[in-house]
């Protein structure tokens, strides 16, 4: 049975605020997160007619809007800065058991994290999303970026290293900075 | 050392994709080490940070209207302006026209669907850090690789005689359907050679002209053997065609 446009809105309406998220980490702008989100609703509707009913929806519309996000000019430009780094398996490490992870979440400093996620290449910040904000298995991850599962498992191992890293470097800095003040604000305190 | 080898595992388990015998023998030792249990608290903690700290950007509900509207399903037009005596040719003369135009728009849009997706994959890929997941000029090394990967196999073309070279082949999906994506090159053009399982991937491929153009990329595509081949490059269309024979004599030795 053909899909039909009135089912193509119900089923593509309710993932409009999360593509829009994803857009918006990707793109890094509103506008441009705008105009990629409506260019992939124009592609994903007029390709819905050979779209196969029974199969991934979601992970069918996360494709086209990331292919169509590469090929614009700010995705083949974020692409083309990713650092040429092996992805091929590798031994993934323990995190130390103190983290400084464990202090910032209970500071809810929420702007080194989105900070910390904003800066990640590309291709780590788009298998975290995935994984982590969509919840997607490593399978629907793995038809949606067009990359094996093997390939999934060790990138979203690294986007988690680089991001754990990134973070304890950003919360380290913080706390210097805030000794810093401390420090500036006990030399103007006048000395009886 | 066992804990350490549970380790490398703590994400997969985390992320529920261990298989469920594992995910027993995991969540029974998680429960009795003590080192386990932090790694994995920590983690989880982490998980949840991101899960909150990513859902981050909420569109504008003008936007959503916006495209609320685009996407909405177009009203269909009454009948009452031809008259209740003409309805009856009316509407047998607009079956007849409308199964037509919707079997031929059906096809064109299938067939454009299927060529733009192609043409972004090939752009994609050879944006991307890692085009290819296996790489190497050997196609006794390439073809192997499919292996298990792909639900079914191909041959590949020798090329030591001719001005191509194979730079190695990458997993790719095309209507959630699996597929082999083959990166060649050509002086110093990029060709990239898809095949899919004939009848896995829906639509109507224009195999009338040897080479079309499609997005201004040069095309070509043929079903051999239940396979269904696609080539795509900027490469001039002599030489798509020149590597489409070499991969139609591979398949038909």
């Amino acid at each position: 049975m053909e899909p039909q446009s009135g089912s193509f809105e119900e089923l593509a309406m309710p993932l409009f605020d999360q593509l829009y998220n994803f857009a918006h980490w990707l793109t890094r702008n509103r506008d441009e997160a705008e105009d990629l989100v409506q260019e992939t609703y124009a592609k994903a509707l007029k390709g819905f007619s050979s779209f196969q009913l029974g199969t991934n929806f979601r992970a069918w519309m996360y494709r086209i809007l990331r292919n169509t996000f590469l090929t614009s000019r700010t995705g083949l430009k974020a692409t083309m800065t990713v650092p040429l780094d092996s992805e091929e398996d590798e031994p993934e490490l323990a995190l130390e058991r103190e983290t400084p992870e464990t202090i910032l979440i209970e500071r809810s400093n929420w702007q080194l994290v989105h900070s910390a996620i904003d800066q990640l290449p590309v291709h780590f910040r788009e298998v975290l999303l995935l994984c982590e904000v969509e919840e997607m298995s490593y399978q629907e991850i793995a038809e949606t970026l067009s990359i094996p599962i093997g390939t999934v498992m060790s990138r979203l191992s690294r986007a988690r290293k680089t991001l754990g890293g990134r973070l304890r470097q950003d919360l380290h800095k913080e706390q210097n900075h805030g000794l810093r003040v401390s420090e500036d604000t006990a030399r103007h305190i006048p000395r009886r | 050392m066992v804990c350490e080898s549970r380790k490398t595992q703590l994400d997969t388990y985390l992320d529920g994709e261990l298989p469920s015998e594992e995910m027993h023998v995991f969540d029974a030792h998680v429960r009795i080490c003590p080192s386990c249990a932090a790694d994995a608290l920590a983690r989880v903690q982490m998980k949840r940070t991101v899960h909150v700290a990513g859902k981050r950007f909420t569109p504008s509900a003008e936007f959503r209207r916006r495209v609320q509207q685009s996407v909405a399903a177009k009203p269909r037009r009454g009948l009452a302006r031809f008259g209740w005596m003409t309805a009856p040719a009316v509407i047998a003369v607009l079956v007849v026209a409308g199964l037509t135009a919707s079997y031929v728009g059906r096809q064109r849009v299938h067939q454009e669907q299927i060529y733009s997706e192609l043409a972004d994959l090939h752009v994609a890929t050879l944006a991307s850090s890692s085009p290819v997941d296996v790489v190497s000029s050997d196609r006794h090394t390439v073809k192997p690789w499919f292996q298990g990967k792909v639900p079914f196999t191909f041959d590949l073309p020798e090329l030591q005689n001719s001005e191509f070279s194979l730079l190695g082949g990458r997993i790719t999906y095309l209507g959630q359907t699996s597929g082999a994506h083959l990166i060649y090159a050509v002086r110093k053009h990029r060709i990239s050679v898809f095949i899919f399982q004939e009848g896995s991937v829906r639509g109507r491929w224009d195999e009338e002209s040897p080479v079309t153009k499609e997005l201004s990329f040069n095309m070509e595509t043929w079903s051999q053997g239940s396979l269904r081949y696609c080539i795509l490059g900027d490469a001039a269309a002599a030489d798509i065609n020149n590597l489409a024979e070499l991969l139609k004599r591979a398949a038909g030795s």
